[in-house]
């Protein structure tokens, strides 16, 4: 089961990053999100699982969709990579990936401590906002105000403002009269 | 065959190399923004992979990963709107074209 | 006791004026800048009268010693628990005399300019500068170490260029303020090292512990005889070095040059600062380490001697010849600053040895009256007259009697004719050169008779010589005189004029500070008076009345006439230095250093940079793909690097 999860996984990654058509290549990364929330699934991390299809299923992908139906034409093609570059970056992809996996392989994992808790919603909600011990309540907050400063700053970025192309050719033109 | 921390270590180093091939390669900066998402992921593998099988006692890759999921979520809100942004004054958002920042 | 508020609200009260006048004083003080100015320094010169008195009646003097007293004293720069530089208020018998002299003269100066300078456009910071220049010149007297000292120095500096340039839209006033600045700032740099030197040795700023550590055999004093420098002391040198710092200041030759152009500025300032206090500061820091240069370093003191009576008679030959009657008087301070340095010169320490050095401060303080007064009343006669030159003045005894009058009582007493104030002191003086030394006092008994000749001829062709005629476009101008804030200091600088010689000098102010009657010797006075009289008499056959006498002497001693009327080319000598020597030797070849040496290693490390990055510029491609290509490629160099080569 778990060789059929991440076979999608990896495909559907790969078939993102190379696929010619903006659209398909979303949708292709929607899939591989689905894949990753399998391998959560399959891990028995039911909540995760839960959160990466709400949050990069439904949140981000379709974040990514709308900015595409915002900035480009979808039916049509891609402008191709330069040839030099993508042989280069498979190169240098393929030997780090080699060389990554070559470590992990070599290194011996040994278990710390085994597997005590009851992975529920509550028992991780409970563990996330005490003080005591493993409690992530500082981070967590900080991970609010972090949102909030990226929601404020998507405004303030998002702003109209007059494009550049235009200040130039008004400057082109001021100077020409 | 039983299935241990080096296959799931594996898909996630693969999926990994294979968003950092998207960056490298691809010209269009929503697709770029895709490709991070993916390396992303494959470190969210990572920290469930490494909870499960070896600090089993505790939930803090768990953590980790919820923070990084939200992370990832505002990361990609603030970089949506640079690059509708850049959409508005370059009219495009191929990276070939946003090179103004050079000497 | 003192009273310490008192003593520090002297110098204070005229820097509030300053600052006051300085700040507000075009908006608010449009009209009453000169009361509040006056007034300011009327409290300060009260005080300082109440001061005098309690030093030199009540408290100065123990054990029939006036003592240095060291009142009010804080560290102001503190460099490390062995270096300090501290503020403070000295109290001696000259410091004291000096406070009265200046808040006095300067109080007349700020009462007289309430007429002269009245209508003024820049009258309330005509004010301001007043009381800067009181300010500083109060605390340069005070000062209680050699440091302190020579920041006041520089502040009175300040204040005096500020005031020859006041009428800033004349480019003569310009000129003349850079002079005096410049030419002050260049013998300031040899005080500066001169002070380091002796402070250096000594390890004190402290002026009493300077002077007792300079004066009795102490391991300071051996350290600043045994190290020599080309062949003198580095006590002589020190002590020359500060002579030449009190030499720019008190214009001795040669760095006179900047005094007589300095008459640029308003009549009263020149009486203020060039008459009666600024210039003396020389003879003052002189005074001040007296006891290093008469015990230790009789040597320096001898050069004192020798430049100060130089000078003397080299500035009364010039001003025998200059027309301008402001310049006729600032070459006679010279001269007059010359007698006081030369009095110094000959003195010798302690007692009746001290004689020049009493003399010295007497002179001090009779010329400052005198000689405000005159150029006060020159100041009054331009005031009339609208003009600088002799040949437009004469009989103007008629139009002005009380400048007449206190004109003529203040040449009197610059001539030495008893009972006048001049006469006292320059018999002093004149004693103790007899004493000591032969040939100064010949010098000093030639000066003394030029001297009653220059003011005499002045005198005579301001007031007498033919019938004033008015010119009919300035007619209407002439009400009268000059109005009364201009008549009272006139008339009270007239009867200090008379009196100041009657007090008895010896009594309060001496060298080691022990009081000693001077007494009046008939004898030695009989040579001055009627060596002055002579020039008196001289002056009254040539210029009594309108004849061609004078150009017949002219034109007899025409070689020297001719030279002293161009003030022996001293000024040509300067410019050929400067123009010539300095600009062709020094200037031109560095000047070329400079062009092609040192821009050329500039330019050099500019073209090495510029083609450096030209090459290297391509890197920084704003692609970022690129840049992310880079930085996996290095982020996995590094990974290999750690785990395979460090392991």
């Amino acid at each position: 089961m778990f060789f059929l999860i991440a076979a999608f996984t990896l495909i559907t990654a790969l078939m993102s990053v190379t696929e010619k058509k903006i659209f398909r290549a979303a949708i292709y990364l929607l899939f591989s999100m689905m894949g990753v929330a399998g391998i959560y699934f399959w891990l028995n991390y039911d909540f995760i699982a839960a959160v990466q299809i709400i949050v990069y299923v439904g949140g981000i992908v379709v974040l990514i969709i709308f900015s595409i139906f915002l900035t480009q034409q979808v039916g049509r093609a891609m402008e191709k990579p330069k040839r030099l570059r993508v042989s280069f970056s498979l190169l240098a992809v393929l030997f780090a990936f080699a060389f990554c996996f070559i470590i992990i392989w070599q290194n011996e994992f040994t278990n710390v401590e085994e597997s005590s808790v009851e992975l529920t919603a509550n028992t991780i909600g409970e563990q996330l906002l005490s003080l005591t011990g493993h409690g992530y309540i500082l981070p967590f907050e900080v991970v609010s105000m972090l949102l909030l400063a990226a929601m404020v700053g998507c405004i303030v970025i998002a702003l109209k403002q007059v494009p550049v192309t235009v200040l130039k050719k008004e400057k082109q033109n001021s100077t020409l009269s | 065959m039983e299935v241990g921390l080096t296959h799931l270590l594996f898909v996630s180093t693969a999926l990994f190399f294979i968003g950092v091939f998207g960056f490298l390669t691809r010209r269009n900066m929503i697709t770029m923004l895709m490709s991070i998402e993916l390396i992303l992921n494959s470190v969210n593998i990572n920290f469930i992979a490494f909870n499960k099988y070896l600090y089993g006692g505790n939930l803090d890759g768990v953590f980790f990963t919820l923070f990084l999921i939200a992370i990832a979520a505002a990361e990609a809100a603030v970089a949506i709107a640079i690059i509708i942004n850049l959409y508005r004054s370059h009219s495009s958002i191929d990276i070939e074209n946003a090179d103004e920042m050079k000497f | 006791m003192f009273n310490n508020i008192n003593i520090l609200l002297i110098p204070l009260l005229p820097l509030v004026g300053f600052l006051l006048l300085g700040l507000f004083g075009k908006k608010h003080f449009k009209s009453s800048a000169g009361w509040i100015g006056t007034l300011s320094l009327l409290a300060s010169t009260a005080l300082s009268l109440i001061t005098a008195y309690q030093y030199f009646f009540v408290s100065g003097k123990v054990n029939g010693v006036f003592q240095k007293l060291e009142v009010v004293k804080f560290a102001w720069l503190e460099f490390s628990p062995g270096m300090s530089i501290n503020m403070g208020v000295l109290l001696d018998p000259i410091s004291v005399m000096m406070i009265v002299i200046v808040t006095f003269v300067s109080l007349m100066v700020h009462i007289y300019s309430l007429g002269y300078m009245k209508g003024e456009e820049r009258y309330s910071t005509y004010y301001a500068f007043l009381s800067l220049f009181t300010f500083s010149m109060l605390g340069l007297v005070l000062s209680s170490n050699i440091f302190q000292i020579y920041i006041f120095w520089e502040l009175v500096g300040v204040s005096s260029f500020l005031l020859i340039g006041f009428y800033f839209d004349k480019p003569s006033a310009v000129a003349a303020s850079k002079k005096a600045f410049i030419v002050t700032r260049f013998a300031d740099l040899g005080f500066l090292i001169g002070i380091l030197l002796l402070s250096f040795h000594a390890q004190t700023l402290d002026f009493k512990l300077l002077i007792e550590r300079l004066t009795t055999a102490t391991p300071q004093l051996q350290s600043t005889i045994a190290t020599s420098f080309l062949g003198a002391s580095v006590l002589t040198w020190g002590l020359l070095l500060i002579f030449i710092g009190g030499a720019g200041k008190s214009a001795m030759f040669p760095l006179h040059i900047w005094l007589p152009d300095a008459m640029e500025g308003p009549a009263p300032v020149s009486a203020l600062i060039h008459a009666a206090t600024m210039v003396v500061a020389g003879v003052y820091l002189v005074a001040r380490l007296f006891p290093v240069f008469a015990i230790s370093c009789p040597v320096a003191l001898h050069v004192v001697g020798y430049i100060g009576g130089f000078s003397a008679l080299f500035a009364a030959t010039i001003a025998c010849t200059q027309t301008d009657i402001k310049r006729v008087l600032a070459y006679s301070t010279m001269s007059q600053i010359g007698y006081m340095m030369l009095a110094l010169g000959v003195s010798g320490y302690g007692g009746e040895n001290g004689l020049g050095f009493t003399a010295s401060m007497f002179h001090l303080f009779t010329h400052a009256m005198f000689k405000a007064l005159l150029f006060l009343g020159a100041g009054a006669v331009i005031h009339y007259v609208h003009s600088n030159e002799m040949k437009d003045m004469g009989g103007l005894r008629k139009y002005m009697p009380v400048t007449h009058l206190t004109f003529l009582i203040a040449c009197l007493a610059i001539a030495g004719v008893p009972p006048f104030s001049g006469f006292f002191s320059k018999e002093e003086i004149l004693s103790a050169a007899y004493q000591s030394h032969k040939g100064i006092y010949f010098v000093a008994l030639a000066t003394a008779g030029l001297t009653a000749f220059y003011m005499f001829r002045l005198y005579f062709s301001i007031f007498w010589k033919k019938e004033y005629k008015t010119n009919h476009e300035s007619v209407d101008e002439h009400h009268g005189e000059a109005p009364w804030t201009m008549k009272i200091p006139l008339l009270l600088l007239g009867v200090m004029a008379i009196c100041a010689g009657f007090v008895p000098f010896g009594l309060f102010v001496s060298s080691d500070g022990i009081s000693w009657p001077s007494e009046f010797n008939l004898m030695m006075s009989i040579a001055p008076v009627a060596i002055g009289l002579a020039g008196i008499g001289l002056a009254w056959i040539i210029y009594k009345s309108e004849n061609n006498l004078s150009g017949r002497v002219s034109e007899a001693g025409r070689g020297l006439y001719q030279s002293a009327y161009h003030k022996f080319y001293i000024d040509e000598v300067y410019l050929f230095v400067t123009k010539k020597v300095v600009f062709n030797l020094i200037g031109r070849p560095s000047a070329w250093i400079d062009k092609n040496i040192v821009d050329g290693a500039i330019n050099l490390s500019a073209d090495l940079t510029d083609d450096t990055s030209g090459l290297i510029k391509g890197w920084q491609s704003g692609k970022l793909q690129q840049y992310a290509i880079w930085f996996f490629v290095g982020v996995i160099g590094m990974v290999w690097l750690f785990v395979y080569m460090l392991n």
